[in-house]
């Protein structure tokens, strides 16, 4: 028997979305430059979809938002303010991240895995720390699942998880590194649904992904990136009905 | 050939030595393994730690007090630590146990320290990942994420580390032992020496194993139970498929 992935129910969540900015991020990895001066601007409360061929530097980029990777020159402002002096464990409370393959923690309940940051990091008493874990995952459509540990969820479910644990630190921006790219592609509507709703709901949103629908019909802009800079970016209408570089005229080609 | 296996078989003698054997040998044999595991344990987590950080001050120190402890033979650090310690003449220490049991100790601890670093170093790096972008500090996410998932996985080597402590600790008769003090093996050599006659022996080696196989039997059943239990969540490819009663075995 198959188990349906649990279709979510809309929620009327409000997000305090800030701005997010990248500017002229360089990186490189030993002798090779994979970021050379990208650029890339969510205003607060929009949507940015990063699209472009693998190896683009569109995941490093992403990584270097919130400093998992460390960018060897440009800067990052998180609602116009300057990140280099922040704390770093307080910007990444400030900006969420959901991975490719999920990342959860499996030697924990899917609670266990949303309470973790609000205990250690947050220093949230135990009790208001599953109250809003059984909160999160009703949000995400997975009430009862509160008890089940990672292996025993689809990966649809694994990943909704991964959204639900990002969304408790209460987060000012969400980025999202191919989340749907290791799912069964039966599962993959669930999870765009459930970040359309996230736009909607007002959150600021940096998107890399391979899902074109979903880039035209949810991202207010689209970002298209080859060879470690940003080569086109637009609102989707233009980048998808009026590409105006060859590279991204080649690269739709490719993948429509 | 009766009196060639007379030498091994002296069901008398054998009689005589179990008493001593069960009675105080084996207890001071656990006392001695199950201390110098526990303290070890402490030492090897610590070199374990020390081994993964970014700062080589650290790593360096580490890294050399486990090519020392590892290089060195059990019987030669025992000697040079019990005797050293005993040399210092601390009025207090007399007996041999808390000496042998940090000898052992020190040594136990730089092999489990390579246990925990493997440990550690095989969970995936996207755990880590998970916990920085959730605002966990580095050692937030080793001690509530990554440490307890890298110990889980190294249970199996952790028993047979365990099970090497018990036969070294046959080595603290070195430091000298009064008649109460002495583990399984003493008491067996002992009594081999008197009697001329290897059956003690035989009968030491019987207690060591009903210590060592079960502990064997231990490991394979952990490691058989971690290869079917838990795998790794990505590696979930048809996740909807399975019954979720067999994924909780």
């Amino acid at each position: 028997m198959t188990t349906p992935d649990v279709a979510v129910p809309s929620h009327s969540h409000r997000y305090e979305g800030t701005s997010l900015e990248a500017r002229d991020v360089r990186m490189r990895f030993g002798p090779v430059e994979v970021l050379r001066g990208a650029d890339l601007l969510a205003p607060a409360g929009e949507v940015v979809c990063v699209i472009g061929p693998s190896g683009s530097g569109k995941s490093t980029l992403l990584r270097c938002l919130n400093g998992l990777e460390t960018r060897s020159a440009g800067r990052i402002l998180l609602g116009g303010e300057d990140t280099s002096t922040m704390d770093i464990n307080v910007l990444r409370q400030r900006v969420g991240m959901v991975f490719q393959h999920f990342n959860l923690f499996p030697h924990k309940t899917a609670a266990q895995n949303i309470m973790l940051a609000l205990r250690h990091v947050k220093k949230m008493p135990q009790e208001q720390a599953e109250a809003i874990a059984r909160q999160r995952l009703r949000d995400v459509g997975l009430a009862d699942r509160a008890g089940h540990r990672p292996t025993q969820l689809s990966g649809g479910q694994q990943q909704r998880v991964a959204i639900a644990r990002a969304l408790a630190m209460e987060p000012q921006v969400m980025l999202f590194d191919e989340v749907t790219s290791a799912l069964d592609p039966e599962l993959v509507k669930g999870i765009l649904q459930l970040m359309a709703d996230l736009a909607r709901g007002g959150m600021t949103m940096v998107v890399v992904t391979h899902e074109m629908g979903f880039a035209r019909k949810v991202a207010d802009t689209v970002v298209f990136m080859d060879a470690g800079v940003v080569v086109e970016s637009g609102p989707p209408e233009q980048i998808f009905d009026a590409p105006s570089s060859p590279r991204l005229k080649t690269f739709l080609s490719q993948v429509l | 050939m009766n009196a060639f296996l007379h030498n091994f078989f002296d069901w008398q003698l054998i009689g005589q030595v179990l008493p001593d054997l069960l009675g105080y040998g084996l207890r001071n044999t656990l006392v001695l393994a199950v201390a110098s595991a526990l303290l070890g344990s402490v030492i090897g987590m610590v070199l374990a730690v020390m081994g993964l950080s970014h700062r080589w001050w650290l790593r360096l120190p580490a890294r050399i007090y486990t090519d020392l402890f590892r290089g060195l033979p059990a019987a030669l650090t025992i000697l040079i630590v019990g005797e050293g310690v005993f040399s210092a003449q601390v009025s207090w220490l007399t007996s041999p146990y808390p000496v042998a049991i940090l000898a052992m100790s020190l040594m136990s601890g730089a092999y489990i320290g390579e246990i925990f670093r493997s440990g550690i170093q095989s969970v995936d790096k996207g755990q880590g990942e998970a916990c920085r972008a959730l605002g966990l500090t580095h050692g937030q996410a080793l001690r509530l994420v990554v440490v307890p998932q890298g110990v889980r996985r190294v249970l199996p080597a952790m028993v047979n580390q365990f099970i090497a402590i018990i036969k070294d600790s046959s080595l603290v008769y070195f430091l000298g032992l009064v008649t109460s003090q002495r583990e399984l093996f003493r008491i067996g050599q002992d009594d081999a020496m008197t009697t001329g006659n290897l059956s003690p022996l035989l009968a030491t080696g019987l207690c060591y194993l009903l210590l060592t196989v079960p502990l064997t039997h231990l490991v394979n059943s952990i490691d058989r139970r971690l290869r079917e239990g838990s795998r790794p969540a990505a590696a979930t490819d048809e996740p909807s498929l399975v019954d979720p009663k067999e994924a909780l075995v």
